[in-house]
């Protein structure tokens, strides 16, 4: 088909070394700007197969706009992403939707279609990207509503849901197709403790049993260092430790250190550029 | 994925090979679908499949459904690993019915 890609859809099972490792999203020298305002600023990071990966930050320190850019919805200043194997920001259309069949996301929100049911919303993808048969379809929705504890709730539209189903119903959507690659944006936010332990119970069973790379995005240490493979800290558009458990626990880097120890931030303070942000005229 | 059908005394054993997605469970589908239509007991010996995802499964659960309403034997024979742990994680380990080996 013209304009198609081609994937390989191996699934390899991750092994220890980084050189025989498959990176699946490989992201390098990335910078992005607001305006004048640089959000990252020479950003690299690999993602390699089979690993669940937490991307950690401030509130600002530019993980939205990375999540937003591994999606392929806003283009960078400048740098390379690499899902899959292709350059998103060189991608068309075309090959951007074909690429989006391997990729899965659960947003913050939901982002349910209030006038579709919740089974209706769990097979869209599928009715959109295959020509499986409707019995396949029904039973593949089913098994991922059971997945996420939602059985029973097939009929319902998403203004008969509580805030925490609309997450899981997303969910299940987001794995309909079973994707290659999974990405959650703060999944456990709003959720009760039980729903969210679940939660990081089911995206490791998600690596194990699927072989799924997943990147996460969070603010929830304890969830972080109990499903992470790896941990990047993101400040100010660049990353300050990618590592594991240990390794971010034991990383020097005070601003780091702060975040694990949910300290906050002691900026200094240019007095200059705040009193011209307060009066917006020029100091004298 | 590949896929050989053979006889084993009043089984049909469908094996499998490989990965089972979306692309080939179709064909999944139709070989369990055609045997139980023809009247025979089937085993799904998955003892060769690297990955296996929902679609397959669903193809596992079809079959299974139907093999019932036709009072028809269905079973899953040598499953791997990688397939087990799909099946655990849907919980239809303790559902679909397992054999170690065609023997039994």
């Amino acid at each position: 088909m013209a304009g198609s890609l081609s994937i390989d859809m191996n699934r390899s099972v991750m092994t220890t070394s980084d050189a025989q490792r498959e990176p699946i999203i490989e992201i390098r020298d990335l910078v992005t700007h607001y305006g004048d305002r640089k959000v990252i600023d020479g950003l690299n990071l690999t993602v390699y197969q089979g690993e669940i990966m937490a991307l950690m930050g401030f509130s600002g320190s530019g993980k939205t706009t990375l999540f937003r850019q591994m999606l392929g919805l806003k283009k960078p200043t400048s740098g390379t992403i690499r899902i899959l194997g292709k350059d998103i920001t060189t991608l068309g259309n075309r090959e951007m939707y074909e690429l989006r069949r391997h990729m899965g996301v659960a947003f913050q929100g939901g982002a349910l279609f209030s006038s579709l049911t919740v089974a209706e919303n769990v097979e869209l993808p599928l009715r959109e990207h295959t020509r499986l048969d409707d019995n396949t379809i029904r039973i593949m929705s089913r098994l991922k509503l059971e997945v996420v504890n939602l059985s029973g709730s097939e009929n319902l539209k998403p203004s008969e849901l509580s805030g925490g189903m609309v997450k899981r119903v997303a969910l299940a959507r987001a794995l309909i197709t079973d994707p290659r690659l999974m990405f959650f944006d703060e999944p456990s936010a709003g959720l009760d403790p039980i729903v969210s332990a679940e939660l990081d119970e089911l995206i490791i069973q998600l690596r194990d049993a699927l072989k799924m790379t997943i990147v996460v995005i969070t603010h929830e240490l304890h969830s972080a260092f109990k499903i992470a493979d790896r941990i990047a800290i993101l400040d100010n558009g660049e990353i300050l430790v990618t590592g594991t458990v240990d390794e971010v626990r034991n990383c020097t880097d005070p601003r780091v250190q702060n975040m694990l120890n949910r300290k906050p931030r002691d900026e200094a303070i240019d007095a200059d550029a705040y009193l011209k942000r307060l009066t917006g005229a020029n100091p004298p | 994925m590949k896929f050989n059908v053979r006889t084993e005394g009043e089984y049909t054993v469908i094996a499998l090979k490989g990965e089972v997605d979306l692309h080939c469970s179709p064909q999944v589908r139709e070989q369990i679908l055609k045997y139980l239509g023809d009247n025979c007991h089937v085993m799904v010996d998955l003892s060769g499949v690297e990955y296996i995802d929902s679609s397959g499964i669903a193809s596992l659960i079809e079959g299974y459904q139907l093999a019932k309403r036709g009072k028809l034997q269905f079973s899953l024979v040598g499953v791997s690993e990688p397939a087990m742990q799909v099946l655990k994680l849907a919980r239809l380990d303790k559902v679909l019915p397992i054999r170690n080996s065609v023997a039994g």
